[in-house]
Parts: structure tokens; sequence; C-alpha cells
């Protein structure tokens, strides 16, 4: 049975003003209830803009973008962050926070403009936090958290939120093999058990391979593969897009890419 | 318990402010003293609501452009102040309010030619060209208020100068009302902000995912805090370190979510500027003290103590 439809990008073409080509070129996503896309590509290849404008953040010059049926570019921002939440690549501490206040801040789009927290968003705050396993974190300083640890309370503020659809941008750079796997076995729990969608940018094509459904493959803006990880990831594609010969292992049935050394004996 | 302890602070300048004064008034003509009801009281209402102004539009400003140094008068709002000022007696205009409304017209024109300034390369407010944008044209405004001053009458000016750096000796139930009736709209929008900025403090895209509406944010931030300073200025001239120190002594306490630490700040901020205009008053009467000065003298040492305590913590 397939879930519900949740995001619907059709055939999307954006450029950024007085850029010479287009970043996206229409480009088609279609997210459900409990499936994990992957999105990948070479850096600048038009996946952090695909999230911006399938959400609304840019109008697309051509194609459409919905959720939940309606146009993203009609949604308010508050209406939208009940139902999409996003872990961007970067964010700014500007003031020290401790991880509860900021888990606290993903209430924000259900909060009345003068009222206070209720007993409802407390326990939405503890149930995302146990969720992403840093309950025992709730009263650190964010300055004092590894790597992965604030990876996993920002997740923990996006499902505070408690959203459909989940988008990760990359959530994974700069970690240890460790908290890779904890976030990407996070993200496939949250859709298995808790039937979200999940959206995850990343560069990690072997561990996106094994835990998603879908993936999509960009290149210069234009979709070059869409499909289950065993269609889209063939050594031709995979060698072209990302510039660089390799080779495709199969491990539990989902391929793997091995770069292969150019230069033996450098 | 801290509001409990900033409210009894706070009711206690206000009574330091309508007890104190270089005359003496005995306690039991104190009702009916002229002194009292028409010079004192509506002398601690005002520095109450000008120091509370400045505290809080400080406390916005610093989250709105992401910077903990930021202060009412960053944006170059003291300089059109003080040009707007200086223009008005050169141009030998007279009148009971010519002064206040000509600083406060020249603090709107330097604040609509600061946001012109931002909007600079696109059709949204960016924070950093408006730091660059407020202190570019508070140094044009001060520029060519010392060429006025420099090439005219310096007698009458001298005068606009004190007055620029006077502090609430101006007071009356009239700025008073002035104040009570103008202040509440601004004070009201910055309140409603607390918490998106608490959002826009992690940065602008993480801010609109989590359901802010940036651009009309930090326009509405930016003109309500100027529209306060803007009043402020008019009152009272440039009261300097209200705005800057009073936010920060407040996060000490509250920390950094705006939702209390707004209402803190302005609470805050009237307490120490009620306190510190007694002072004024006082200390080495019957002259008196400019207010900014003896706010960086009262506030420097509150400042370090909280400062000390919540590092110990």
């Amino acid at each position: 049975m397939e879930g519900r439809l949740i995001l619907d990008v059709r055939g999307v073409s954006y450029r950024y003003p007085s850029a010479a080509a287009d970043a996206l070129a229409c480009v088609s996503l279609n997210a459900r209830a409990g499936e994990f896309h992957a999105v990948l590509g070479p850096n600048g290849s038009g996946k952090t803009t695909l999230v911006r404008v399938a959400l609304g953040l840019l109008s697309p010059q051509a194609g459409t973008s919905e959720v939940l049926g309606r146009p993203a570019t009609t949604w308010s921002r508050r209406e939208l962050a009940r139902v999409v939440a996003v872990v961007t690549q970067r964010e700014e501490g500007l003031f020290p926070q401790r991880v509860r206040e900021t888990v606290l801040l993903g209430r924000y789009p259900r909060l009345s403009l003068w009222g206070a927290e209720r007993a409802q968003d407390r326990s939405a705050v503890e149930r995302a936090l146990g969720r992403c396993d840093v309950a025992g974190l709730a009263d650190r300083w964010l300055w004092t958290l590894s790597g992965g640890e604030y990876q996993r309370v920002r997740v923990a503020r996006a499902l505070a939120q408690e959203p459909q659809l989940l988008v990760l941008d990359e959530p994974t750079a700069s970690l240890d093999v460790r908290h890779e796997m904890e976030l990407f076995e996070l993200a496939r729990t949250l859709v298995d058990e808790h039937g979200l969608a999940v959206v995850m940018i990343t560069h990690h094509i072997n561990l996106a391979a094994r835990f998603a459904d879908r993936v999509l493959l960009l290149s210069e803006g234009r979709a070059v593969g869409q499909g289950a990880p065993g269609e889209v990831l063939t050594r031709e594609t995979v060698a072209r897009v990302f510039a660089w010969p390799v080779a495709i292992e199969a491990f539990d049935g989902r391929p793997q890419v091995v770069p292969l050394r150019r230069r033996r004996n450098a | 318990m801290k509001w409990l302890g900033l409210g009894l602070v706070a009711l206690l300048s206000f009574a330091l402010a309508v007890l104190l004064g270089p005359a003496h008034v005995p306690l039991a003509q104190f009702a009916r003293s002229d002194i009292v009801r028409s010079l004192r009281l509506p002398r601690a209402i005002l520095a109450f609501l000008v120091g509370g102004s400045l505290a809080l539009s400080g406390a916005s400003l610093q989250a709105l452009v992401r910077n903990p140094l930021a202060d009412p008068f960053l944006l170059g709002l003291s300089g059109g102040a003080g040009l707007g000022a200086v223009l008005a007696i050169a141009l030998h205009l007279a009148g009971p309010w010519v002064l206040p409304l000509a600083a406060f017209g020249g603090a709107l024109f330097a604040m609509a030619l600061v946001y012109r300034l931002g909007l600079v390369g696109g059709a949204e407010l960016d924070p950093r060209v408006l730091i660059l944008a407020g202190v570019a044209v508070g140094a044009f405004a001060s520029a060519v208020t010392t060429a006025i001053v420099s090439l005219s009458d310096a007698a009458e000016l001298r005068n606009t100068f004190l007055w620029l750096w006077g502090g609430l000796s101006g007071a009356s139930w009239d700025t008073v009302v002035v104040m009570a009736v103008y202040a509440p709209l601004p004070v009201l929008v910055l309140f409603a902000a607390a918490r998106p900025l608490d959002l826009l403090a992690l940065g602008e895209e993480p801010a609109r995912h989590l359901g802010a509406d940036v651009v009309p944010l930090k326009r509405r931030v930016y003109v309500a805090a100027s529209l306060l300073t803007a009043a402020a200025v008019a009152v009272s001239g440039v009261i300097g370190f209200v705005g800057l120190v009073v936010p920060h002594a407040m996060r000490t306490l509250w920390g950094h979510r705006h939702r209390p630490l707004l209402p803190a700040s302005f609470v805050g901020g009237g307490a120490l500027l009620a306190l510190s205009d007694t002072v004024a008053r006082v200390a080495v009467a019957p002259r008196e003290l400019p207010v900014g000065i003896v706010t960086a003298l009262i506030g420097v040492p509150v400042f370090a103590l909280m400062l000390r305590r919540w590092r110990a913590a």
C-alpha cells in the first residue's frame, strides 16, 4: 500500500538571478509517507536548490511544487513548518543555548502569538529527545556536544515540529562512521516506525544505497537517474556524474560504489 | 523569584527618584508638594519609559543585526538626532517643542536612510549592510553637524549640545504623556517578535524552515526599535550604555530566550535610568551630572558583578 503523497515536485527549473545556467532543470521528486529518499550529486549539482524550490523559498521558473496538494509558495512559513521540517546544512549559534531550549524552538509553528508553552509542547519535546536518543543531554549546552550529538539534537528539534516530511541536508558531513550510521539508522527508523517521509541530501552514496528506498541523482541541475538504488547507481552513470572511474560491488543486495585509483604507482 | 526581585528593584529605584532631590521635601507635605508633583514624578516616569525603551530596543537590535555589541545608537540615530537639533538652532526656529521635534525628525531621517541602504542589492534587509550603513550615516551626520557648529555662532549651539547630552531635565507631564502614548505600539511589536527572534538567532534559512516570516520580521523589528530610540533621543538626548549593558545583564539572569529577556530588559532599563537620574540630580546638587555618565558609573560595576556570578554558575 502506498503512503500519502506529501511532497510532489513536478518538472521544476530554477535559475538564480544573473546566473549563466539553470541551477535546476526539469527535476521531479515525489515523497510519500513511509519512504526514504536520498538526493545525490556532486557539489553544486542543485541539491540544496531543489529543497528551496520544493519548499517555496524560491519560486521555480517552470514546473510546480506541491505540499499535500497545495502549491508550496502559497503556504505560510508557519503552516508549512507544521508539515515539513528541515535540518539545514549550517546554522549559527548567535547566543549559547541548552539542548532542551533549542529543541523547544521546534514548537514555534504550533504556538500562538502570546501563549505560553503547553503540556503538549513539553511532551512533544521530550518525545523528540527520546527518539533521537539525546534525552540524557537535555540540560547540556549546545557547544559542549560532539558533532554527532549536535546533529541528533537538530533532528530532535525538527521532530518537535511533528512533521510528516523530514528533510535532512547533508546531516552526516564531518561525522565519523559510528555517528554516520546512527544518523542513517535514525532516519530509517523514523520512516519505518513512525511513518515519516524522509528526503536526505547526502554525499554518502554507499549509505544512501543501503538505507534509501529511492535515490535521485543530480548532475548540473538535471536528474540523471531516479529510482531504486540498484537501477540508478550503475558504473557508467556514477563515473560520469562524479567524473571519476568507479567499480560497483554488491553488498546486502545493494550497489556499493568503489572509487578506483587512477595512478597506481604515483 | 527573579521577576519579583526585578520588580522590587524597579519599585525601589522609582521610589528613590520621587523621594530624593536637591530640595528637601518633608514627608508630611509630600502629597501636596509642587516639586514632587510637577517635577520629580514626571521626571521619574519619563526616566523609566526612556530607560526601558532604550534597553528593549538594544536587546532586539542585538538579535536583528546578529551582534551582541549592538546598541540602539549603533544605527546612526544619535547622529541624525544631533543634526536635526543643530539645524533647528542654526535656522533660528523657536518654540518649546522645536528641539525635540527637530531631533526626532533627524533621527527618523537617519533611520529611513539607513533602512534604504540596508536594502541595497535586494528586497531583503541585510543586517551586515545595516550596521555599516548605520555607522556611515552616523559619521556623515556628525560631520555635517560639526561643520554647521564651526561655521556659526557658538553660544546658542552650545545649548544644543548640552541638550543633546543633557539627560532628563526637560521632563514634564507633557513629555510623559507624549512618550506614554507613543511607546506602547513599538513596545508591543517588539514583544510580539520575541519568539521569532529566537529562531532568527539560528540564521535566516533555519528560521524560515522553523516557521518564521523572516523578511517582515526584520523590517518590523528594525522600524519598531528605531522608532523607540528616536523618541527616547527626542525627549532626553543620547543616553548611552543602557541599551547595551542592560540586555546583557538580563541575559545573565534570564538566558537568551527573548520572551522573558525583552520584558526584563524593559523593566531593568527603566530601573537603571530612574536610579541613575536620581544620582545625577542629587550627587553634586545643586548642579547636575549628565545622566549618561551615571548610567555607566552604576551600570558597569553591577554588570561586572552579574558577569562574575554567571561565570561561577
